[in-house]
C-alpha cells in the first residue's frame, strides 16, 4: 500500500515536504500499523501513539484530508496513496508530532473540574440513572485534539475562540446535576469569541472518532444561556 | 552547558491515577509538587482500565470491607501481605466516595447510588454467593478517574511536566534519593529535579510481552530505575494473563462482559468453564481462566481456522444492557475484531496485562530496600500502583483491584509525603557523581555508526519472553529463556540509533524505554526460574502444586549478579484475624 507522509525536522529542513512510502497491506491493519511499519523503515520518521485502542488520544494524524485516530482508523477504508500529514493549524515540532499547547489552554479556560459549593455528604452525591444519563456523549471525550484542529473558527482564532473540545467540556460540566457552579460556567463564555464563534460548520462532528457531538454541545450551551436571559 | 536544576518538595514520576491521586492530596496541602510524565498526562494508561474499582460499598448486595479482603487474600493465592490487604479494602470506601466527590461520572442505581457490577473472584461471607463489588462507568472507568484527577489538579495548581522521560534517580552514598534526571522529550535537553520526596508512579511492564493489553509506554520505567539504584523488585515471576483479549491482537475485552452475564464457549459450544470451576464458572479467578482457556486450545477445542482461540458469548444480554453497560466493548469489538458483540461472540485468547509484582513498598508506599521484613524503609522514596508492589495482589490480582490499588496507595502516600516533608523539610546536598553516571547512561547513545537497530532488539527480546516466560512455565524452557534475554542484555550494546537528532526523537525515548524493558524482563525470568511452585499465575507443570512450607516467601531480585533473596509472608493483618492458606478453589 502506497503512503506520502508529511516529513519534517527543523535541525536538518528548511521546509516540510512529503515522502513516499510503501507498507505491505495485512488483514485488519490500522494506520498506526502502518506508521509503525514505516518508522521500522526510517527510524527517524516521528509520531505520538500508545494504547493502540483509540482510549488515550495520542495518535491523532490528518488522513487524506480528514482527521482521525491512527490506531482505530482501518488501512481498508482508505484510499492510495494515503497521505498522512500532521493536525492542520497547529505548530509542527516535527514530522507528524504538532504543539498542542494552546488546545490544553484553551481546555483549562472553562474550568474543567466538579465545583461543588455544599459540604460534602459522608457517601456518595446522590444522582439519579437519568441524570447520569445527561452526562453521555460529553463525558467520553479522549482530548486527542481531532475536532478542534479540524474547525475553521479555531484555525482563526485559536487564543479567543474556546474551540469544540474545550466547549463540549464546558457542557458536561454544565450538564453534571451535582456541579454547583452554572451561572459563573456562563459567564465565562459570555462574548462574541469564546462561545459564539461557532458558526456550525460541524467539522468537530465528523472528525470525531468517539462519535461525539460538540457541535450539539455547543447548541445546548446556548439553549441554556438564552433561557436564562429570559 | 550547564545542566538546568529545578527544586520541589515532591517529585511524582508518572502520572497516571497513582501518581495523579497523590498529586492531588499534595498539591491540595499546598505542597511544591511536580508530576514528570512522558506523555501527557490523560494519554497514561490508567485511561484503558474498563471494568471498575472494588469498593464494598453494599450499593447492590450486602457486602463489607472484611469480605473483600477475604477474597483478596484467597485471590493472591495467599502471598498477599495481609496488614496491607486489610488497609486496602478498608481505605477503598473512602477513596471512592472522595474520587465521586471530585467529579467521577459513575454509572448509577435507580436510588441515586453509585452502579456496582459483579467481577470474578469476588464473594459474599467469606468464600459464599457472588458480590457485587465493582464500582463502574459503564466500562469506561480508568478514563472517568484519570481525566477527573487531571482536572482536579488543574485546580489544584499542580505543575507538570509533560512530555519529559525520567532517565535515572539521583542517590548519594548514604542512599537517599535525591530526585531525578529527566529528558525534555521535545527539546533532548536534560533537566535535574532536585526533591525532598520523590514518588515512583510509573506503571507497569507490559510491553516486556509480544501480545499485551498494555499500551507502548509501558515499559517498566520505574523498575529499572530503582534496579539501577542497587534497589530491589519484589515477586516479578507474578505476571497475568487478562483471559480475554481480543485474539491475535491483544487488546482487552473486560472481565465485565463476564460479570454482566457473558461466558466462554469452545468449538462445541460448551460452556467449559463449568469443568474448570464448577462454582464460580466465568466468575472465577483470572489466573484459572486464563489457564482453562489455553487448556481448551491445547486438546483442540479452539476455534477459528487455526484453532487457536475461544469464543465470549454475550449477545444473550441483549442490545440494551450491552449498549448501556458495556458500550466501549462494542465498539473495540467492531473495530479490532470484526464483530458485533449484539449479534456474534467475540474471539478471545489470554493476553498480558498486569505485573503483580513490583517495586517492593510497605502499606504507606514507603520503598523497603531489604529482604529484612523488620527492616528500615528507604527515608523519602515511594512507590505506588502497577510499579510497587505493597504486597496486596500477592499471586494473583483480583479484577477491579488494579485501580483501587493505585488510587488507594497514591491517595496514602500522598499523605504520608505530606507528614514526611514537614519534619524534612531541607534538600540534602546534591551527589555530583551519582548526576554524571546518569548522565553518561544518556549520553552513550550518542555513538555514531552501525548496530542493530532498537525496533530489532525489541523485537527479539519480547517474542523471547513471550515464549519462555508464559503462562505455562517449564525448567528446561526457563533456563534457555534466563540465558536468552542475557544474551539480549549483552547485545544492548550494539545497538545504535539511527536518528541522532535532538528535537523529539522517539528512537532515543525508545532506546532507553528497550533498557528499561530487558532489566525488567531479566527479573522476571530469574525470579520465575527459581520460584519451584505453581502459585496464583505462576503455573509450573513441572512443580504443579503450591507449597506453602517453601515458597509462602517473597521473592527479592537484584540486578547486579542476578541476585535473589526472600522474605516472609505478612500473614498477620492489622485488626481482624489472619487468613490462614486452604486450598484455593472456585
Amino acid at each position: 500500500m502506497k503512503f506520502s507522509v508529511y516529513r519534517y525536522n527543523p535541525e536538518t529542513d528548511s521546509e516540510p515536504y512529503m515522502q513516499a512510502f510503501e507498507v505491505e497491506q495485512r488483514q485488519g491493519m490500522m494506520l498506526r500499523d502502518a506508521l509503525l511499519a514505516i518508522q521500522a523503515q526510517d527510524e527517524s520518521f516521528t509520531f505520538r501513539h500508545s494504547c493502540g485502542e483509540g482510549v488515550c488520544g495520542s495518535d491523532g494524524v490528518n488522513v487524506n484530508g480528514s482527521n482521525k485516530l491512527a490506531c482505530i482508523t482501518a488501512l481498508a477504508d482508505l484510499k492510495e496513496p494515503v497521505e498522512v500529514r500532521p493536525f492542520p493549524g497547529r505548530p509542527v515540532i516535527r514530522d507528524l508530532v504538532v504543539d498542542m499547547s494552546q488546545f490544553y489552554a484553551q481546555f483549562k479556560q472553562v474550568d474543567p473540574w466538579l465545583i461543588r459549593k455544599d459540604p460534602m455528604p459522608e457517601q456518595e452525591i446522590p444522582q439519579s440513572p437519568e441524570e447520569r444519563d445527561r452526562l453521555d456523549g460529553l463525558y467520553e471525550c479522549i482530548m486527542c485534539g481531532c475536532c478542534s484542529t479540524s474547525c475553521p473558527s479555531f484555525w482563526w482564532n485559536p487564543d479567543k475562540f474556546l474551540g469544540p473540545q474545550a466547549l463540549l467540556t464546558a457542557c458536561r460540566f454544565l450538564a453534571d446535576s451535582r456541579d454547583q457552579a452554572k451561572e459563573e460556567r456562563l459567564d465565562k463564555l459570555e462574548g462574541p469569541y469564546k462561545l459564539f464563534r461557532c458558526h456550525t460548520i460541524m467539522n468537530c462532528v465528523e472528525s470525531c472518532p468517539k462519535e461525539l457531538n460538540p457541535t450539539k454541545a455547543i447548541g445546548h450551551i446556548k439553549a441554556i444561556m438564552l433561557k436564562d436571559a429570559i | 552547558m550547564a545542566l538546568e536544576k529545578q527544586r520541589f518538595d515532591t517529585l511524582i514520576l508518572g502520572a497516571g491515577g497513582a501518581g495523579l491521586n497523590a498529586a492531588l492530596q499534595l498539591a491540595n496541602a499546598n505542597l511544591k509538587v511536580a508530576v514528570v510524565s512522558k506523555v501527557f498526562p490523560t494519554r497514561s494508561h490508567t485511561v484503558a482500565a474498563q471494568g471498575g474499582v472494588n469498593a464494598a460499598l453494599a450499593n447492590v448486595l450486602p457486602d463489607n470491607w472484611h469480605w473483600h479482603m477475604f477474597d483478596t487474600v484467597k485471590g493472591s493465592d495467599y502471598l498477599g501481605d495481609q496488614d496491607a490487604i486489610e488497609y486496602m479494602c478498608r481505605e477503598a470506601i473512602p477513596t471512592v466516595y472522595e474520587l465521586e466527590h471530585n467529579g467521577v461520572p459513575f454509572s448509577r442505581l435507580p436510588n441515586g447510588k453509585i452502579y456496582q457490577r459483579a467481577f470474578g473472584g469476588q464473594s459474599q461471607n467469606f468464600g459464599g454467593e457472588q458480590a457485587a463489588r465493582t464500582c463502574a462507568a459503564a466500562d469506561r472507568t480508568g478514563h472517568a478517574i484519570l481525566h477527573t484527577l487531571y482536572q482536579q489538579n488543574i485546580r489544584a495548581k499542580t505543575h507538570f511536566y509533560d512530555e519529559y522521560f525520567a532517565a535515572d534517580l539521583i542517590r548519594d552514598d548514604e542512599g537517599y534519593i535525591l530526585g531525578a534526571l529527566v529528558l525534555n522529550i521535545a527539546t533532548g535537553e536534560p533537566l535535574l529535579i532536585e526533591s525532598k520526596t520523590t514518588l515512583l508512579a510509573t506503571g507497569g511492564c507490559g510491553q516486556v510481552f509480544r501480545t499485551t493489553s498494555n499500551a507502548h509506554i509501558n515499559t517498566g520505567d520505574g523498575m529499572a530505575m530503582v534496579l539501577r539504584a542497587g534497589l530491589p523488585l519484589m515477586d516479578m515471576e507474578f505476571f497475568q494473563f487478562h483471559p480475554t483479549g481480543i485474539a491475535g491482537k491483544g487488546m482487552l475485552i473486560t472481565e465485565g462482559v463476564r460479570g454482566e452475564g457473558g461466558y466462554l464457549i469452545n468449538k462445541n459450544g460448551e460452556r467449559f468453564m463449568e469443568k474448570y470451576a464448577p462454582n464460580a464458572k466465568d466468575l472465577a479467578s483470572r489466573d484459572v481462566v486464563a489457564r482453562s482457556i489455553i487448556t481448551e486450545v491445547r486438546e483442540g477445542s479452539g476455534v477459528g481456522p487455526e484453532a487457536d482461540h475461544v469464543l465470549l458469548k454475550v449477545n444473550h444480554l441483549g442490545e440494551d444492557v450491552i449498549a448501556k453497560r458495556l458500550p466501549g466493548i462494542r465498539e473495540s469489538s467492531k473495530i479490532f475484531a470484526g464483530v458485533d458483540p449484539v449479534k456474534e461472540p467475540i474471539p478471545v485468547f489470554p493476553t498480558a496485562h498486569y505485573v503483580m509484582g513490583g517495586i517492593p513498598t510497605d502499606r504507606f508506599g514507603r520503598v523497603m530496600p531489604t529482604a529484612d521484613d523488620d527492616g528500615d524503609h528507604l527515608p523519602g522514596l515511594y512507590a505506588a500502583g502497577e510499579c510497587a508492589c505493597a504486597s496486596v495482589h500477592g499471586a494473583n490480582r483480583l479484577g477491579g483491584n488494579s485501580l483501587l490499588d493505585i488510587l488507594v496507595f497514591g491517595r496514602l502516600a500522598g499523605h504520608n509525603i505530606i507528614d514526611y516533608v514537614k519534619e524534612n523539610n531541607a534538600h540534602r546536598t546534591l551527589d555530583e557523581a551519582s548526576v554524571e553516571k546518569a548522565m553518561s547512561r544518556l549520553q552513550k547513545w550518542d555513538t555514531k555508526g552501525d548496530g542493530i537497530t532498537v525496533s530489532q532488539l525489541r523485537n527479539e527480546f519480547r517474542k523471547t519472553m513471550e515464549d519462555h516466560a508464559g503462562v505455562f512455565r517449564v525448567e528446561e524452557m526457563m533456563v534457555e529463556g534466563v540465558e536468552k534475554v542475557k544474551n539480549i542484555r549483552e547485545k544492548l550494546s550494539e545497538v545504535r540509533l539511527t536518528d541522532h537528532s535532538s528535537t523529539f526523537n522517539t528512537n532515543r525515548t525508545e532506546a532507553l524505554e528497550l533498557e528499561n524493558l530487558i532489566d525488567v524482563g531479566l527479573s522476571i525470568a530469574v525470579s520465575a526460574l527459581h520460584r519451584k511452585e505453581s502459585r496464583g499465575a505462576h503455573s509450573r507443570p513441572d512443580y504443579p502444586n503450591r507449597d506453602d512450607k517453601e515458597w509462602m516467601k517473597h521473592t527479592l531480585y537484584w540486578m547486579e549478579n542476578d541476585r535473589l533473596d526472600y522474605k516472609g509472608v505478612r500473614a498477620q493483618p492489622l485488626t481482624v484475624e489472619s487468613f490462614p492458606p486452604k486450598e484455593r478453589v472456585y
